[in-house]
């Protein structure tokens, strides 16, 4: 397999979840990551886990720490309720995330790997366990350990991971200053996510410079996109970097019309429904105020209400929020609470946008995670994109939408507060 | 080249800050705090020449209950260090 067609990570994907053997047969036998120093920086790789950091940095930061006891702890939590990338990926082919796991140990100079998928997907628990075992049946590599805290949004948070790891909490840590170096009792630890490592295992097979062979200059390579809200059926897809989001969409069945576009994820921004045309790629939806983030894409048909969604998002991301700073346990709610006046039309809501505004700005950048700068970011975006709408609901005319249930952004339950579960 | 740092900034870990606000009573012109008592602290750092900020910011630091505040030296430049915020946006709020 060196052909430069998609797929390239989901190769082979069917039904069924790709075997060792199988897995071997369509890439080849994993290589020693000794090339890999100079392909990895070369090949340009972003982390996919929605930060979008450069993966070289993070490894090279990670290669000059001491001690020979390091961790490589595979982020596979998938806290986003719209995505599906990495559960999509770890039940098709297990292997490849494991073999880039793999070449990351080497690389760093790590003995173990943490794999974490969160226990609400059993099914991926039992497709990595399988995997573990046949893997350990060669008897090759570094030990691997399998890990499953519980499903919660934050829980995914590098920092969280590391923290339930050390002390079974899923919760963010304060890190004073960044670059942090996170540590797994005294060992530093590497948090990657699992799509970066099927990459990384790409890389390491097939070089740098068929990596960069798709994507663009400064996003290079492919990615995997969960689109879901109006399309035929929700589908993840691998995608190259750069490719314009109506083919995206085109090829999900979607809305050919639609309002707006949720992009990135919970924590993303509104995408208005006009900039089809953009190229799916950092560098080309910042200016348009959206991210690619965690490789989300939820589409609004026009007949939606953007705020609506908005509101019901940001109440359950307020929800979600471990409570630890004050900016984040009493902020969130009070935006949600802001949005739930604006959207009804109740009491004062000129007075509740006034304050929205500046609540949003006053929350910003004050967590020890970045969980309330993403709230802030999908609020600023929807008062932007859905700008007409928002005149409306503040003046007592909300949109037909209101009168209809029909949502489009799939948004969990409420669960009760008692019934949250950290550890 | 061995500067020493001759600005600071007050740093607050956000988890265990609880709101008690006494940063805001003994450090006025350093900490504002928002409505639910949480402190919104200065992101420009402070030139150390400044004795009273710099002694208020002390008293800050010793004055928390949950001991979440901390002296930041940073060996700034004399004009003013813009920071860029977690958003992006350049902050020149004061």
């Amino acid at each position: 397999m060196r052909s430069n067609a998609l797929p390239r990570i989901m190769l082979g994907a069917s039904e069924r979840t790709l075997t060792l053997r199988e897995h071997e047969l369509t890439f080849g036998r994993v290589v020693a990551g000794v090339a890999l120093e100079g392909e990895l920086g070369a090949s340009g790789l972003l982390g996919r886990g929605g930060a979008g950091f450069s993966t070289s940095k993070k490894v090279e930061l990670l290669r000059h720490q001491r001690g020979h006891n390091k961790v490589v702890v595979v982020n596979a939590m998938e806290g986003e309720p719209v995505g599906h990338k990495d559960r999509t990926l770890l039940s098709s082919n297990p292997h490849l995330v494991l073999d880039g796991a793999q070449n990351v140990a080497t690389l760093i100079g790590a003995r173990h790997v943490a794999v974490c998928v969160s226990r609400k997907d059993s099914a991926v628990v039992h497709h990595v366990q399988r995997a573990l075992h046949e893997r350990e049946r060669r008897g090759v590599g570094p030990a691997f350990e399998l890990h499953t805290p519980p499903w919660r949004y934050v829980a995914g948070e590098e920092s969280a991971l590391v923290h339930w790891l050390n002390d079974n909490e899923t919760m963010p840590q304060y890190r004073a200053r960044r670059p942090h170096v996170l540590h797994v009792g005294r060992a530093p630890a590497l948090v990657v996510n699992a799509e970066t490592c099927a990459h990384v295992a790409l890389i390491n097979r097939f070089g740098a410079a068929w990596f960069r062979e798709m994507g663009t200059p400064s996003s290079p390579g492919t990615t995997l996109v969960s689109v879901s809200g109006a399309v035929r059926r929700p589908t993840v897809l691998e995608v190259s970097l750069g490719t314009p989001l109506r083919s995206i969409l085109r090829e999900a069945g979607a809305d050919p019309e639609p309002q707006a576009i949720l992009t990135g994820g919970y924590g993303g921004a509104w995408l208005d429904g006009a900039h089809l045309d953009a190229p799916y790629c950092n560098e080309a939806l910042q200016p348009l105020g959206a991210l690619v983030g965690a490789g989300v894409l939820v589409v609004v048909p026009k007949s939606g209400c953007g705020l609506a969604e908005t509101h019901r998002v940001v109440k359950w991301m307020a929800h979600e929020s471990s409570r630890q700073c004050g900016p984040c346990a009493f902020g969130l709610p009070a935006l949600a609470e802001d949005l739930r006046i604006l959207l009804h039309g109740s009491r004062d809501p000129h007075d509740a946008l006034v304050r929205l505004k500046e609540r949003c700005a006053v929350i910003d950048g004050r967590g020890a995670c970045r969980h309330p700068d993403g709230v802030v970011r999908l609020v600023e975006s929807a008062l932007k994109v859905f700008a007409r709408h928002v005149e409306d609901h503040v003046n007592g005319t909300p949109c037909e939408a209101m009168t209809t249930t029909r949502r489009w952004v799939s948004v969990p339950a409420l669960e009760h507060e008692s019934e949250l579960i950290w550890e | 080249m061995n500067r020493k740092p001759d600005h600071f900034v007050l740093r607050v870990d956000p988890i265990l800050c609880d709101g008690f606000a006494h940063c805001h009573e003994l450090a006025p012109d350093l900490v504002q705090v928002d409505e639910w008592g949480y402190p919104i602290i200065h992101e420009r750092p402070t030139p150390v020449s400044e004795l009273a900020l710099l002694k208020s910011a002390r008293l800050a630091v010793r004055g928390c209950p949950r001991q979440a505040l901390r002296i930041e030296r940073l060996d700034g430049p004399s004009g003013v260090p813009i920071q860029v915020r977690a958003s992006g946006r350049l902050d020149e709020s004061d």
